[in-house]
């Protein structure tokens, strides 16, 4: 019986666990939250580029400025086009039923997109739109296959053709080849992109810098009460033992 | 007499205060060998406070509404004064607990503490156990994103894969043909409502553990040694006043606790989408299924189960049965145990290695629940639930046939 039990145990073992990979490679978005004006950037492209089809509905515009280091009057002359108030929340004028006829599905609201995504996806996702006549607006994206959205910072990135490799039968992606330059080279259009991915993760968590530069003390208070608390029950224990 | 006294005095005629305290407190006798593992039950107790004061104060600005909910949780993290530390110290709150309770069970389970006369305790401490994860299943469609709802769907299918009253039983449940937002209001009005029955069946669990005694370590029963400490000439020799030594312990023991809890809520509260998951800031959509579907992570290793059995003639059910198979089989632990001693510490190779493959299979289990199935992850978590089954069922063989060591007369250090 015992060397059964030990037979079985020992078919267990290979159970450690190996970890399973796939999807696309993403490259690391290396966001500085604490870099206002990559943050102030990231804004401008925001409410430039994507506040007319996506909403951030749960973003307020004065808690923008106050979290970016910006005035009021500084938000509501430059980074404000959907309101003419500042408490308000980043809405958009487009009809969900509109939206959804024009580009398949409606475009998401994208306050929390960067939680549910990570910012890595984001940051690669953005700069991942390529050529390919067979889709309605002419780009594909190789993040997020046959997507609805057309490659709105064309103009920026200039347009990309994705060459692929065939590995067993699959096409495996080899790189992007620039086949109209934008306005920004290369370099330049990634930091763009680093900014408004940095924004959007701003905008997932609006808290979330203050909550970093709280936790240390935080964790300060209860580590000196753990030590007081430590020793008091050295001094009660003494009794014990 | 002085004014507190006289204060005590005219209570105590009216209700047992005095008698309670000391009963409860200053005159119960527990072992003095406690060690670590020991932390963990009033470290519950803080949590289950801790979930129900934030949890009240979350419901003061929650909305259990299907169109509102997703938004009234984002109002709560930008809106509400210190709305987010409160919904991240319930979120990671939620995990903090069940870490804690597993802790909990795992030292009952290597210090024999379900063995006679403690068996009633550790039945009540597995209801507990129960409402706890029916309290966190309803919790967690509260914020109404994408995994809140395809959970919730994909666990209340369960119950619809009963045979005969299955359909209706789904639809009794959900109060609805899908999840729906008559779903979402009941699971608020219960996930209110259970944390304060948990509270009644805890405080059910600590006047068994008071009626028995605490066990310890050794497994040794102190009140069965001999009499007589400082304290008193007919207590447990081994035995000090809960008060002042293990409330001054358990201080030390919570101040600990909250600086991980802390370190978490204030550095990474998602814990990597395991406290919190990265698909539930999608607000739900019943009309787009998620590719990947995974509970939280304190209940993977019972969906790990699930999945590991095969379905028989189309019906999921005999998953259904081996999941709740696998949580009710805890209930029988007290009677499984045929070894001669209760603690790990006088146990022999065999039962030690079995316990530390079941804590490795338990893990392993919890991993599989989270991933997509593969051939092999299905392959490795039907060997992972034979053994758990194996681990509680072959027991009476196994603790038998273990070769134990002599268990001391008193305590050890």
């Amino acid at each position: 019986m015992k060397k059964l039990i030990i037979a079985f145990l020992l078919a267990t073992v290979p159970l450690v666990v190996v970890a399973a990979g796939g999807g696309v490679h993403l490259d690391a978005a290396n966001i500085n939250l604490n870099d206002k004006a990559s943050l102030q950037n990231g804004a401008r492209l925001f409410v430039n580029y994507c506040l007319s089809c996506h909403s951030a509905k749960y973003q307020r515009y004065n808690r923008m400025a106050r979290d970016l280091g910006l005035t009021d009057e500084q938000v509501k002359e430059n980074l404000m086009f959907t309101t003419d108030k500042i408490g308000d929340t980043m809405e958009i004028a487009m009809d969900p039923a509109d939206a959804a006829a024009w580009f398949g599905t409606a475009p998401p609201d994208l306050s929390v997109i960067s939680r549910a995504r990570g910012v890595d996806w984001i940051y690669t996702y953005l700069r991942s739109f390529y050529v390919d006549e067979s889709r309605p607006f002419g780009v594909n994206n190789l993040v997020f296959p046959d997507v609805g959205m057309p490659h709105v910072f064309w103009d920026l990135q200039g347009l990309q053709r994705a060459v692929f490799n065939e590995h067993d039968g699959k096409k495996v992606f080899e790189r992007f080849e620039q086949v109209i330059p934008g306005t920004l080279s290369p370099q330049e259009f990634d930091g763009a992109m680093r900014d408004l991915t940095a924004f959007l993760s701003y905008v997932g968590e609006p808290i979330q810098m203050e909550r970093r530069a709280m936790g240390k003390w935080v964790l300060l208070f209860i580590g000196v009460f753990f030590v007081l608390a430590y020793l008091l029950k050295k001094e009660y224990w003494k009794d014990v033992h | 007499m002085s004014m507190m006294k006289s204060m005590v005095d005219w209570i105590d005629e009216r209700y047992p205060l005095t008698k309670v305290w000391n009963e409860h407190l200053a005159q119960y006798y527990a072992p003095k060998n406690f060690n670590f593992w020991y932390f963990m039950g009033s470290l519950g107790m803080l949590v289950l406070v801790m979930q129900i004061l934030t949890g009240v104060w979350l419901a003061m600005s929650y909305k259990p509404d299907a169109e509102l909910a997703f938004g009234s949780v984002e109002y709560i993290m930008r809106d509400v004064d210190w709305g987010w530390l409160i919904r991240y110290m319930h979120s990671t709150g939620a995990s903090a607990f069940f870490i804690v309770i597993y802790l909990h069970m795992f030292r009952g389970l290597i210090y024999g503490s379900y063995r006679k006369p403690r068996e009633l305790l550790w039945i009540i401490g597995v209801i507990i156990y129960l409402v706890m994860m029916a309290t966190a299943f309803m919790g967690y469609l509260l914020p109404w994103g994408q995994m809140s709802y395809w959970g919730a769907q994909v666990i209340v299918n369960l119950f619809s894969a009963v045979p005969v009253v299955g359909e209706e039983l789904g639809v009794w449940i959900r109060g609805d043909y899908v999840i729906s937002d008559a779903t979402l209001n009941r699971f608020f009005a219960l996930h209110f409502l259970l944390p304060f029955l948990l509270a009644a069946i805890v405080f059910i669990h600590i006047v068994a553990l008071h009626k028995v005694g605490s066990n310890n370590p050794d497994g040794i029963e102190i009140k069965k040694g001999p009499k007589g400490n400082r304290w008193s000439d007919t207590a447990p020799a081994d035995g000090i006043p809960f008060h002042p030594y293990y409330s001054v312990k358990d201080i030390a023991g919570v101040a600990g606790f909250l600086f991980l809890f802390a370190l978490v809520l204030f550095y990474a509260p998602e814990m990597g989408g395991y406290f919190l998951e990265h698909p539930n800031f999608e607000p739900a959509n019943p009309l787009k299924t998620p590719e990947h579907i995974a509970p939280v992570w304190y209940f993977t290793p019972f969906y790990a189960i699930l999945r590991a059995v095969p379905s028989v003639a189309g019906s999921a059910f005999p998953g259904v049965v081996a999941m709740f198979a696998s949580i009710l089989i805890m209930f029988f632990l007290p009677w499984l145990d045929r070894s001669p001693v209760k603690s790990i510490r006088y146990k022999g190779m065999l039962y030690k290695v079995l316990m530390a493959l079941f804590v490795v299979d338990f893990i392993v289990l919890g991993y599989l629940g989270t991933q997509p199935t593969t051939a092999l992850y299905k392959l490795m978590a039907q060997i992972g639930t034979i053994y758990y089954f194996a681990f509680f069922l072959l027991m009476p063989i196994y603790s038998k046939l273990d070769k134990t060591k002599p268990v001391p007369e008193r305590v050890t250090k």
